[in-house]
């Protein structure tokens, strides 16, 4: 069986509003909602409906034999709740087919899986619980870490919690010589299977379709197709991982995006040999070759596919430190709306503004970020932190002086 | 008495102190009878009418003057041998071909257009501007009767050396910073060049400290008995009595100012970090902008101490008013400050200050700390004091108010016509 596997990744960060020093101790509501709201419309109409509405149609066209599946993170969930009703419907009746399989994650899109083994659990458990109430009682039965984090360690955090698959990067320096076209196992406990990205078709994709100075432009359906019947026989399946937004909105319907996978099963099924599974099935039905050792967490970010998109310059790591000691007293704190803010604060989107690789990939990264510097983007977020800070202090006051 | 007088900002479109220290001297001088002309390069048409405002963007000029010519040639090799920036841009290759033009003095005036429009803004076709505000000036000196002409800082100063060419009447430069105090060794050698034409072609030399006056001596070889110091002064001396409140249980310490070399940010930071390792109940604020900030930012992410030490980026109007308000204690660690009105302000808000000794406000201002501006434990130490031992700071409350009460700008308007008669009396006797 050759099969290829499609996913996408769905996510809105909460965006945060310009708050200033000022602000601090007085101002407790830290989000953008005009931004968050308009780029959620915007979005919705470029991409998450008409993509929606064409998987609708395509699912339906080849009934059982064409199959996609998403990760939606909790974040993106409320925003869609919020601001979307029309989208969320949209995926509810695509889930509602069979053939869109949810994984699961942590809920704000988080890096918790790198700082704290307890965050990391209540935030899967968090997305298992929105899943259900907003799929019908839904369970997801494999993972996606926020984007494709991935080692060792973070696979047998995700054993532990009894998923059986994850889906990773199918970075180079991990691969070696080796192929992402197979399934492989987790190296710590091997129960876990390992599906790799195909980097360069995802990307021929997701990053490539509309550039015109490619020399492969335009890409089409009958080219693509030629392309995975190259691949040996006995390399049996082709993972496709990208951003659900790569559809409408990084590359525009003006690409001619949506007519290319309007006829990609098509074509897929009249000149090869290749089904399309969903994440589970693949887990299910492809034997693993063999173990795959991450040691150093790996993503499917930039050029390095490594963590610095998010963490490890001094920004980054002063943000993510100061965010992680709060732990205790937040875990300690029984206000909701407490609990909430720090989840929101957690999403990796925040670290992403921060990154200060300006040479390699700041293209990208100023593209996403609403900050004009990593330097503006650090400071926002750090007034919030501090105004968060004092809230939690005066609870825990609060509470101690209650006891007594 | 009539004083034509070039400056370069005016509030409320102001970027530093200079627009802030012209404007508190106009409000001085208009206690007196004097008819003063106040010329900058763009007019927004929201200034405070104080005095006959004129916009150097709307003079036409008259080429056929032959002087002008003379001027304009002059200027023209200042212009185009003053590049700040190494490569040649479009502009900058513009100016190339433009000075072909200018450099045959039997060029057809009708190729100039005979208004400039000024951006009024420092950037980085100043220079540019400045020669040619320069040459605006010798119109207005030709159009508007004046006995005195009166230039602020080296912006000015080509413009107020055209002036005197056309009009013959005194000059008066009035140095508020030296290049040496903006960019330390590294002084950018037009710049250096203007302010030393400037200052020889000077009648009267005024300096805003005696710390400015050395300078002017010693790196300007300037003779003494030439430059006169007289101080800034305060808009306005009562005590403002601010409705902004703290929202953060924490004592707040801050520095306000731009965010350069001259105005020593980083001594700061590494002060405000000795304190917090003692004490945890303080936050420090650094309001402002400029070149240093994202260093800046780098280094208090770098010392870990970014939930205690928050950045505003640059403040106007009320904002400081608040960030005054609020303020326990507040630092200026110029390395270099010829004059530093933001002190005294800080003082009108009772806001005891710590000053470095580099700063010509320390001449003025008896009831602050005063320290080296690199002595960071010093800095630290005054900080923890003031925040901590009550004494202190209420005795500066009480003395700063009466310090600020002589210090006004009608003094200063008062000592500078007085320098006027002086000085027509010894040119025009």
């Amino acid at each position: 069986m050759r099969t290829i596997c499609f996913y996408f990744q769905v996510h809105q960060p909460y965006r945060l509003k310009p708050y200033r020093f000022f602000d601090i101790g007085e101002d407790h509501y830290y989000w953008d909602d005009f931004a968050n709201k308009s780029i959620m419309r915007k979005v919705a109409e470029k991409c998450y409906l008409p993509m929606n509405q064409l998987l609708l149609e395509l699912i339906q066209k080849h009934n059982r034999k064409f199959k996609v599946s998403f990760s939606l993170s909790g974040v993106f969930m409320d925003q869609m709740e919020e601001y979307a009703p029309d989208v969320l419907e949209s995926f509810q009746k695509l889930v509602d087919t069979g053939h869109a399989e949810l994984l699961n994650e942590t809920y704000a899109h988080a890096l918790a899986a790198l700082k704290s083994k307890e965050e990391f659990h209540d935030m899967v458990l968090k997305q298992q619980e929105k899943i259900k109430k907003l799929f019908n009682g839904y369970t997801p039965k494999v993972f996606r870490n926020t984007e494709l984090i991935y080692s060792d360690t973070i696979g047998e955090m995700v054993a532990e919690l009894g998923y059986k698959a994850i889906l990773t990067e199918g970075a180079k320096h991990i691969l070696g010589w080796k192929s992402p076209n197979y399934v492989y196992c987790n190296a710590i406990e091997p129960k876990l299977k390992v599906l790799l990205k195909n980097f360069r078709l995802s990307d021929d994709i997701a990053f490539r379709f509309g550039e015109k100075a490619w020399a492969d432009w335009p890409l089409t359906t009958d080219k693509f197709v030629n392309w995975i019947n190259q691949i040996p026989q006995e390399e049996e399946v082709i993972n496709l991982f990208m951003d659900y937004e790569t559809f409408g909105e990084h590359q525009w319907a003006e690409s001619g995006i949506f007519e290319f996978m309007r006829h990609l099963p098509e074509a897929v099924f009249n000149q090869s040999n290749y089904t399309f599974s969903t994440p589970s099935e693949v887990a299910a039905n492809v034997p693993p070759v063999g173990k795959i050792h991450v040691p150093v967490p790996i993503s499917w970010a930039d050029e390095e596919r490594d963590l610095t998109a998010w963490l490890g310059n001094d920004l980054q790591d002063e943000a993510f430190d100061r965010l992680y000691e709060l732990e205790p007293l937040v875990k300690q704190s029984k206000d909701p709306q407490i609990q909430k803010d720090w989840k929101y604060l957690q999403t990796s989107d925040h670290f992403y503004y921060m990154c200060t690789k300006f040479f390699s990939d700041g293209d990208i990264h100023a593209y996403f970020s609403p900050y004009e510097s990593p330097y503006e983007a650090f400071i926002n977020f750090m007034n919030v932190l501090s105004d968060f800070m004092l809230r939690l202090k005066k609870e825990q006051q609060k509470l101690v002086a209650d006891e007594k | 008495m009539k004083v034509l007088m070039f400056g370069w900002e005016f509030p409320p479109h102001i970027s530093g102190g200079l627009g802030t220290a012209c404007y508190g001297l106009l409000k001085g001088m208009a206690q007196f009878n004097h008819e003063i002309i106040f010329v900058v390069p763009k007019l927004w048409g929201d200034e405070d009418p104080l005095a006959d405002f004129v916009s150097a963007s709307d003079v036409e000029i008259d080429y056929r003057e032959k002087r002008f010519k003379e001027i304009w040639k002059n200027l023209t090799y200042l212009e185009v041998s003053s590049f700040l920036i190494p490569y040649l841009g479009p502009e900058e290759f513009a100016r190339f071909t433009d000075k072909a033009l200018h450099d045959s003095t039997d060029v057809d005036e009708s190729i100039f257009s005979n208004k400039f429009s000024f951006s009024g803004k420092y950037g980085k076709d100043l220079i540019m501007e400045v020669s040619r505000y320069a040459l605006v000036a010798g119109q207005i000196a030709k159009n508007k009767d004046h006995d005195i002409i009166h230039a602020h800082d080296w912006l000015s100063f080509p413009a107020g050396i055209a002036a005197k060419k056309i009009s013959g009447k005194p000059l008066v430069v009035h140095v508020h910073a030296t290049e040496f105090d903006r960019s330390g060794e590294n002084v950018n050698e037009r710049v250096f060049e203007i302010e030393k034409s400037g200052m020889e072609a000077a009648d009267k030399i005024i300096a805003v400290s005696y710390l400015t006056k050395r300078t002017i001596i010693k790196k300007y070889g300037i003779p003494e008995s030439k430059v006169t110091v007289i101080h800034n002064a305060v808009l306005d001396v009562s005590i403002i009595k601010s409705n902004a409140h703290k929202k953060v249980p924490e004592k707040i310490v801050t520095f306000l100012g731009r965010i350069t070399f001259q105005k020593g940010p980083e001594y700061f930071i590494e002060a405000a970090n000795k304190v917090l390792k003692k004490d945890n109940n303080v936050r420090f604020v650094m309001a402002g902008s400029g070149d240093l900030l994202n260093r800046m930012i780098d280094r208090v992410a770098e010392l870990r101490i970014a939930t205690k030490f928050h950045f505003t980026g640059f403040l106007k109007g009320k904002d400081v008013d608040q960030m005054f308000a609020i303020s326990d204690v507040y630092v200026m660690p110029s390395v270099s400050e010829p004059f530093g009105i933001s002190p005294l302000e800080a003082v009108r808000h009772n806001t005891p200050v710590i000053i470095s000794k580099q700063s010509g406000v320390a001449e003025v201002l008896t009831n602050a700390i005063k320290i080296d501006f690199w002595d960071i434990d010093a800095m630290a130490d005054a900080i923890f004091a003031l925040l901590h031992y009550q004494g202190i700071s209420t005795m500066f409350r009480s003395c700063g108010t009466e310090e600020l009460k002589k210090m006004k700008w009608e003094h200063v308007a008062e000592k500078i016509f007085a320098l006027y008669d002086q000085t027509l009396t010894v040119t025009h006797p």
